[in-house]
């Protein structure tokens, strides 16, 4: 028997849709769903098979015998390990109250079923990944438009001028931006690309300025300046549509090209001439607002920067620039159900662990939090202690800066109950180990994809499990109703979940068969630019001077401050990511391994021959918080000042024997530290000594 | 030469070696040999662009192979009808002669079944008219296959494309006063006196 089943990717984060052909229960092959990717699949998206077949995937429950990290565990039965589990949580809510569980895990298609456990249990405390990707995004977006960064799309396929700022978007790849933007570009678009080193993506660009580390936000204050100097933007649009332009262009008046020459390297001629060259090509300009820019304790203001040059081209809701998002609701059909959305379901209150939406970080997200925090939470019990920690597909240890000092703090907390798929670095830490079953084996809830047309998209299971795994959807639900708050997972397959999703839509399963997907618009919906638009904040307007900043005590511009070059003989250290791996959960993948088995580090030509480097030689990176041992790349192609290595390498599990111990680890070297408005964390705030392993 | 033709718009790839992963996934191949590999080259200078390239090698179906000449069991063949060099597994003792006559390292070792694997355009595919896995699954849709005739010069299309686009261009863009290219040389940044910096 041979079927094909539509559903969605999940090896990393995009949710590609993909069509499955099993043939007597096996997977036989995968692709990208034909009628939206035509076919095509990335490197992981085909080592899914590999992933399915892997032994050294979690296959059962487990519960720790012996030291934390000491790996030794006892195999259990879903009903132990759910029983241990609940009785653990019980307890830390009795003695110390719901507030100190928190549940942390990577935004999925299941988000609104963790999050109504944690409302269902009385703690604030549910954060996702999204602050240590781009939580400055996030709040930058919303304090200039009221949106966030999640309710805009980039419309690539239209564009004729795309600025990426260490967006390295074709090896941290993402496959209809790429196959749009590669399309846009027969048509003549053009790409501008800056970093610290050179990319694949910097191959494919038409301009490529290699940046000095650390000052993204020099260059987009010059350009600013140019565009304002010299009449550059849309007119009418920011007439309009924006408030704020008198301040803009009073703070910008002494950020010229010459002054941000010297800060940032650019010849001042070039920066003049990208200006006068979108100035042309505008509305349909993206200045891309993420994810990889200077990751600093000043982000906010960078992405801030970078929405702002949008507006003034006109970009924001305009063909080939950046499009708000829409949903059913603006495409005519009735409302997504979410199980969050249940009436009875107490809402969240008090002071979230991490302070985001609180004192700490009054206007972060709370609906995603600021992860970062959870080390420093623990340690400092401030502004309470934390007992337990569920862990969902996210590995706080490996993607949280400095690995010590997030060990010392798991160390502290009663309980730390992993749902994952793989042996993580926290899985590895962990009491209790409960293993998702992966992608190709469950199905999920619906997908809601918003955007200018709007689509449900739905995983569907494809085999059974190969191994004692259970789905996530049941894996909450059996711990709700340990706790007694089964009352709030009202379903027992997930075809209750989808009808409940359904309900009110008018659109119904069955309608999923033909091509996997709903789209629920014919044509891209855009609200009339002259009159139409509908932005969120309280001016209705795009916000250069914003209220959410100052209400709240922040400067809407920050006056610039020059970055401090490295001390001789240290570099800044910044990393990134490759086509072939997702973070930190791929590393072990017996076909991905073989491709990237270990990271390297990027080091430039002169400083290494200053230094007796050899290319290929191993080198031992120091800072003041770790240490990384890993072979050295000699390059001219990187500026400098910095050194680069790719993240989620340095792995210290022995049970995932292909990645253990290959390549150094980031987190081992960085210093915890967050933009002190939006979250995000400092990632290239770390300075790093190299020298020749002995 | 096959009857086949394979080709790899190098300035479309990416170089995200997905083909590689696309054909493994599809010969159930475990860690070790690749069918398929995408070599790259660089960075250097054009301009101001640290242009990268790729190569894409697979096997190039010779005229006439070294591969097969070299096969002491008739196990290592080249089909008639249309020219695709493949391996009968049912022949293959493993030898590994075909592995060292071959200049290009297209048949491969694999070490679970103890014998030579090489690319034979996804015979079992071709055969039921699709394309081979690198191809129908290529990210940018940078690899072609068919028969000469039936490969469209996706480069000359895309090269045709990109001056149409260009002579529009011409007529609408204002002209640009930047100074004459050239390219960066990044200079280190000298530190400041730490007290001064403080």
């Amino acid at each position: 028997m041979r079927k094909d089943i539509y559903s969605i990717c999940f090896m990393c984060t995009v949710r590609c849709p993909i069509k499955v052909t099993v043939e007597d229960g096996a997977v036989k092959w995968v692709e990208g769903n034909p009628h939206q990717l035509k076919g095509a699949l990335c490197a992981k998206g085909s080592a899914g098979t590999a992933l399915l077949n892997d032994t050294e995937r979690l296959r059962y429950p487990m519960i720790r015998e012996g030291a934390r990290g000491e790996g030794k565990w006892k195999r259990v039965s879903w009903d132990q390990a759910l029983d241990y589990a609940a009785q653990k949580l019980k307890a830390a809510v009795d003695h110390y109250g719901p507030q100190t569980v928190a549940f942390g895990e990577r935004q999925n298609l299941n988000t609104h079923l963790s999050k109504t456990f944690m409302r269902a249990l009385g703690s604030p405390n549910h954060f996702t990944h999204d602050a240590l990707c781009k939580g400055s995004v996030n709040t930058a977006f919303r304090t200039l438009t009221g949106y966030t960064d999640a309710e805009v799309a980039v419309d690539w396929v239209n564009t004729k001028h795309v600025i990426l700022y260490g967006r390295n978007l074709f090896e941290s790849l993402e496959l209809k931006p790429i196959q749009a933007l590669l399309e846009a570009k027969d048509k003549g678009a053009r790409i501008t690309y800056i970093d610290i080193r050179s990319t694949i993506t910097a191959s494919h660009a038409d301009r490529f300025w290699m940046i000095r580390p650390g000052t993204d936000l020099a260059l987009n204050y010059a350009l600013i300046h140019v565009i304002l100097r010299d009449n550059l933007y849309d007119e009418e649009y920011v007439n309009r549509w924006v408030t704020g332009l008198t301040e803009l262009r009073a703070f910008v008046e002494p950020y010229t090209p010459e002054w941000a020459e010297e800060e940032t390297g650019i010849p001042a001629g070039e920066i003049v001439a990208l200006a006068r060259e979108v100035g042309g090509e505008k509305p349909q300009v993206i200045f891309h607002y993420g994810y990889r820019g200077a990751s600093h304790l000043d982000e906010i203001y960078f992405r801030r920067s970078l929405v702002i040059l949008n507006a003034l081209m006109g970009s924001i809701e305009s063909k080939g620039g950046l499009i708000i998002k829409k949903g059913p609701k603006d495409a005519g059909f009735g409302s997504f159900g979410k199980l969050v959305d249940q009436k009875d379901l107490p809402k969240p209150k008090g002071e979230r662990f991490d302070g985001a939406g609180g004192s700490r970080f009054p206007i972060a997200d709370p609906a995603h939090g600021v992860a970062a925090m959870l080390p420093l939470a623990i340690l400092n019990e401030d502004p309470y202690p934390l007992k337990a920690l569920i862990i969902h597909r996210f590995d706080p240890m490996l993607s949280i800066p400095d690995y010590n000092q997030n060990k010392k703090a798991l160390d502290k907390l009663d309980l730390i109950l992993t749902i994952d798929i793989n042996f993580s670095e926290t899985a590895w830490y962990s009491d209790v180990i409960l293993p998702e079953s992966i992608y190709l084996e469950r199905s999920d809830s619906i997908q809601m994809a918003a955007g200018p047309k709007p689509a449900l998209y739905m995983r569907r299971q494809c085999i059974p499990p190969r191994y004692d795994t259970k789905p996530f959807w049941e894996i909450i639900r059996e711990l709700a109703r340990r706790l007694d708050l089964g009352r709030f997972f009202p379903y027992d397959s997930i075809e209750d979940i989808w009808d409940l999703q359904l309900k009110d839509m008018g659109v119904s399963i069955k309608d999923f068969e033909a091509k996997g997907f709903v789209s629920l618009a014919k044509n891209p919906i855009l609200w009339d630019r002259k009159e139409g638009l509908k932005f969120k904040t309280p001016s209705g307007k795009i916000e250069f001077v914003s209220s959410l900043m100052e209400q709240n005590g922040f400067l809407s511009f920050l006056p610039y401050k020059s970055v401090t070059p490295p001390p001789e003989g240290e570099f800044r250290l910044t990393v990134g990511r490759s086509a072939v791996h997702t973070h930190v959960s791929t590393q072990n993948n017996p076909y991905l391994n073989e491709l990237l088995p270990e990271n390297v580090l990027w080091l430039n030509t002169e400083e290494a021959s200053r230094l007796g480097i050899a290319d290929g030689q191993y080198v031992e990176v120091h800072s003041d918080h770790g240490f990384g041992r890993l072979k050295a790349l000699v390059t001219d192609f990187i500026h400098p000042e910095a050194v680069f290595m790719l993240h989620g390498f340095g792995r210290q599990v022995p049970a995932t024997t292909r990645c253990y111990g290959k390549g150094a680890s980031d987190t081992a070297l960085q210093e915890n530290v967050s933009d002190v408005i939006g979250g995000s964390p400092g990632l290239h705030e770390t300075f790093v000594r190299v020298r020749p392993a002995s | 030469m096959s009857d086949y033709y394979l080709f790899h718009d190098s300035a479309k790839c990416i170089g995200c070696m997905s083909c590689e992963v696309h054909c493994k996934e599809n010969k159930r191949l475990p860690p070790g040999p690749r069918l398929c590999r995408i070599e790259t080259i660089g960075p250097k200078w054009v301009g101001n662009i640290p242009k990268v390239d790729f190569v894409f090698m697979p096997c190039y179906h010779c005229d006439r192979p070294w591969c097969v000449a070299a096969c002491p069991t008739g196990a290592m063949q080249k089909r008639t009808g249309d020219g695709i060099v493949f391996v009968d597994h049912n022949l293959c003792v493993g030898c590994k002669a075909c592995m060292r006559a071959c200049p290009w390292g297209a048949p491969q070792w694999d070490p679970e079944k103890g014998k030579a694997v090489k690319c034979d355009y996804c015979l079992d595919r071709v055969d039921q008219g699709l394309e081979p896995a690198c191809v129908a699954k290529c990210v940018t849709k940078c690899l072609h296959f068919g028969k000469p005739e039936e490969v469209v010069d996706a480069r000359r299309m895309r090269h045709a494309r990109a001056m149409a686009a260009m002579a529009t261009e011409v007529t609408l863009r204002q002209p640009v006063n930047g100074p004459k290219a050239k390219p960066m040389k990044p200079k280190r940044k000298q530190a400041q006196d730490p007290v001064e910096g403080s």
